[in-house]
């Protein structure tokens, strides 16, 4: 079965138990979504190399014009090339994206292992816990944006705080099961110190897990800066996002929908793929799946 | 020893299994999962199913009731004929309708096999309404009928009751009750009794016993367990991989075993007739526990509830070289005072010493360095290996916390793979690569690593098959001799505790009710609950490993 065993022990050491089922096959939708996401990651990364028009760069007696072979996409009110203003517009939406998703797992990941393991604790990190739930993130994002101006860290800031008890919640479920393990209670006896039970025996069972609702972070984060920018909360309007794409296009819907339906199908593009991505995730790392199938 | 001595030769059979064979789907070189396996089952008889794990029991029985897990399992070959019908052609509707009416079944736990969000009374009617049509007053009088003959008290209020409201025992009475309801003529209990107390067992036992009598059911018993097989069997079948290698009437099986397997099988069950005592050493004391408390719940802010006394006035010590089994039933606090002494929980009260050093009040930091005097190994050999580190990682754990350096460790674990009977090239190699019993070894081998004095075995070998019970038993006598480790073994099981303890403590509702030498507990039981244990144990009066009566001395 093992033709090498280090890369199978690797699998070993990240998923437990819970190996990926034998005979599992990712469908067509994986792959498109995989291929997708892949293609526009490619463009938001390459964007100053292969934008054929500086995207912030106006030209009066081009405004809002059709698509030709100069603006392939055409242009908006200040005659600004849409083409290239919808690719740099990814840059912002996926950093946020995977920054709000790895920012919020790193801090959830930690404050769930100790609020997890130590019940005195447990109490007192849950009850923050609720609380910031309870802060609606597009509110908090106007707050922070009123108090910084707006700028990426407060969008990122935004989005990252509401996520963190979702994470704290998930790693901690993980932990208050896996810390009942006799080999947890074993390591107690030969004498590790807490800290080294924690991150060696504890931590590694809470990644597959994370790994899928790290996903499901990131497309949210990148819906919930498109949201905030349009309503005029997130990033500075000189940035191009995609937020910021339709809500300048948004006066001119009427006369040229163009304007809102490119950054928007990129919008929706990125959002479906990430979630696909997640299910398949979830899917492979389920072991309940694997239990199914057996 | 009184077995079973009905003959069965003109009795008419209920099934019949006629070479059955199953094989992994879509893989038909591997070797099949059972191989041309033939049983006959009569009338009233009692046919015991007995092998290790893995040997094709439960897959036998499976197939008898159509369950074969689809898509993994499928029968190639035989015929299993009840009524003159074969059963493998049966189709899924007509299969359902042998259930519960023709052949029944009885789980090993009754708690995962009874549905936890339906009335106990509910689900016994559900059997009645699948199969029969019957007015609701008709209805509840047949279930509250099957009730009382599975002797359950009070059936009024339990008709009533959830799952979680009862005992293990009661819910397995539910589990034969709902079994028995439409008088099958056939009825599989796979290891019914083997998560239950000894003194459950007894009694669950004597109720098929005393049913089958009455509705002359036909009973195909799996087992692992040869005081159970002694007791209750008219004819035992012994499988081994997949295939039964002898059959016999119990009395003949237990007496000449023809297969040298079957003396295997026998001769590893371990007697009840303690071992040859010890001189005491005059080394002293290594951990003596006085006044031990541990009491759970009590006061929340809005909670009242009574406290629980999981273990209380609990007082022992054990010298150097000498070995002290606790034993007592589920719930009886053995658990609690082996976690208390580890410090996995901290006792309410009492002291505990080790190394002269009282430990029982030490916070988790200053406790630390005392850890290496004392180690425990763990029931479940599956879950007590982290499944993420290499077999030398785990052995090197505990010396690295106490500032041994890495080389030296890893070179020490090697030794201790040797030691305890492993092929020193397992450090590099996954937990998941290995059988349960071998598991165990690296688990004792771990504890071993800290060069403990005392060494707490917590149900260590209830989880193996009997051989390897009998292998782990004797690696832990013989680690004793060669390091001097004191053993605190505690188990259910008295056979085992007869083998391995000097001294024994029995313990019930968390108070030690007996403690002496293992001699004196076995031959001269003083509290009359140590006596209802010893009666409790099956198979009492044989001696399995000699093939005879137990000749009292």
């Amino acid at each position: 079965m093992a033709a090498s065993p280090q890369p199978a022990a690797r699998l070993q050491w990240l998923f437990g138990a819970i190996a990926v089922p034998r005979g599992w096959r990712a469908g067509a939708g994986p792959i498109i979504a995989a291929i997708v996401l892949f293609v526009i990651v490619f463009l938001a990364l390459a964007a100053p190399l292969i934008v054929p028009h500086d995207p912030l760069a106006m030209d009066a007696v081009q405004r809002l014009k059709g698509p030709s072979d100069v603006h392939p996409l055409g242009t908006d009110a200040y005659g600004r090339d849409v083409l290239s203003r919808v690719i740099t517009g990814g840059r912002i939406s996926l950093f946020i994206g995977l920054g709000a998703a790895v920012v919020s797992v790193m801090i959830g990941l930690m404050i769930g292992l100790v609020s997890g393991f130590f019940r005195t604790a447990d109490a007192i990190i849950m009850r923050i816990m609720d609380s910031l739930m309870a802060i609606p993130s597009i509110l908090l994002a106007i707050a922070l944006v009123a108090l910084n101006g707006p700028s990426i860290w407060s969008v990122m800031g935004a989005i990252t705080i509401p996520e963190i008890p979702r994470v704290v919640r998930l790693v901690r479920s993980v932990v208050l099961s896996a810390r009942e393990e006799p080999y947890v209670e074993a390591a107690i006896a030969l004498g590790s110190s807490m800290p080294k039970i924690l991150w060696q025996h504890l931590m590694p069972n809470t990644l597959a897990p994370l790994i899928v609702q790290g996903t499901y972070i990131c497309a949210s984060a990148i819906l919930t800066e498109a949201i905030l920018s349009f309503l005029g909360a997130g990033v500075s309007t000189e940035i191009p996002t995609w937020g910021n794409i339709m809500a300048e296009g948004r006066i001119y819907f009427q006369l040229k929908p163009s304007l809102i339906f490119w950054p928007g199908l990129m919008l929706s593009l990125c959002i479906l793929s990430i979630n696909l991505l997640g299910d398949t995730a979830r899917d492979m790392l389920d072991p309940r799946l694997k239990k199914r199938e057996a | 020893m009184k077995f079973k001595t009905r003959s069965f030769d003109d009795v008419p059979g209920v099934l019949e299994v006629r070479d059955l064979t199953v094989r992994l789907a879509g893989n038909d070189t591997a070797p099949p999962v059972l191989d041309r396996v033939s049983l006959k089952i009569r009338q009233g008889e009692t046919v015991c199913l007995v092998g290790e794990s893995g040997s094709g029991k439960s897959v036998t029985s499976l197939s008898i009731m159509g369950l074969l897990p689809k898509g993994a399992l499928v029968a190639t070959g035989g015929r299993i004929e009840l009524e003159n019908r074969n059963l493998l052609e049966l189709g899924p509707q007509a299969m359902r309708d042998m259930r519960a009416r023709k052949i029944s079944m009885i789980f090993q736990e009754p708690m995962t096999a009874l549905n936890p969000v339906i009335r106990v009374g509910d689900q016994i009617g559900e059997v009645l309404d699948t199969h029969t049509r019957l007015p609701a007053r008709e209805k509840k009088a047949r279930v509250l009928d099957i009730m009382n003959q599975v002797h359950l008290p009070d059936v009024e209020r339990i008709y009533r009751s959830y799952p979680h409201q009862l005992s293990g025992g009661q819910r397995q009475r539910i589990m034969i009750a709902m079994a028995l309801i439409l008088e099958p003529q056939l009825l599989i209990a796979d290891e019914p009794t083997t998560a239950l107390d000894v003194t459950t067992q007894k009694q669950i036992l004597s109720l098929i016993a005393e049913l089958q009598e009455t509705h002359g059911t036909a009973v195909l018993f799996i087992t692992h367990d040869m005081g159970v097989v002694a007791e209750i069997a008219d004819t035992v079948h012994v499988m081994k991989l997949g295939q039964i290698v002898e059959h016999a009437p119990v009395e003949d099986l237990l007496r000449r075993p023809r297969q040298e397997y079957t003396k295997q099988l026998l001769q590893s069950v371990p007697s009840l007739t303690p071992r040859a005592p010890r001189a005491m050493s005059a080394d002293g004391t290594v951990l003596s526990v006085s006044g031990l408390q541990k009491v759970y719940g009590a006061h929340g802010v809005f909670v009242r509830r009574e406290p629980t006394r999981a273990a209380s006035d609990v007082n022992f010590s054990i010298s150097r070289g000498r070995t002290l089994g606790i034993v007592g039933e589920s719930g009886s606090g053995k658990s609690t005072v082996a976690r208390c002494i580890m410090r996995l929980v901290d006792p309410t009260d009492g002291d505990i010493r080790v190394a002269d050093q009282e430990i029982a009040r030490l916070s988790r930091r200053e406790l630390r360095p005392y850890r290496k005097h004392i180690q425990i190994v763990f029931q479940d050999p599956f879950r007590s290996l982290n499944p993420r580190w290499t077999i030398g990682r785990s052995l090197i754990e505990g010396p690295l916390n106490i500032g041994t350096d890495k080389q030296a460790a890893l070179k020490r674990a090697a030794e201790l793979l040797t030691l305890v009977g492993l092929p020193d090239d397992a450090v590099n190699r996954y937990p998941h690569q290995f059988s349960g019993g071998q598991r165990q070894r690296v688990a004792i081998a771990r504890a071993i690593a800290m060069e403990p004095d005392v060494l707490v075995a917590d149900e260590a070998v209830s989880a193996l098959d009997v051989s390897v019970q009998a292998q782990v038993l004797d690696l832990l006598d013989e680690l004793q001799q060669k390091l001097g480790i004191a053993i605190l073994f505690i188990t259910h099981d008295l056979r085992v505790a007869a083998q391995i303890c000097d001294e024994v403590v029995v313990m019930q509702h968390g108070r030690i009710v007996e403690h002496d030498t293992a001699a004196n507990v076995l031959a001269n039981p003083q509290h009359p609950y140590t006596r209802a244990l010893i009666e409790a144990a099956p198979g009492r009066q044989w001696d399995f490993a000699n093939f005879r009566e137990l000749q009292t001395a």
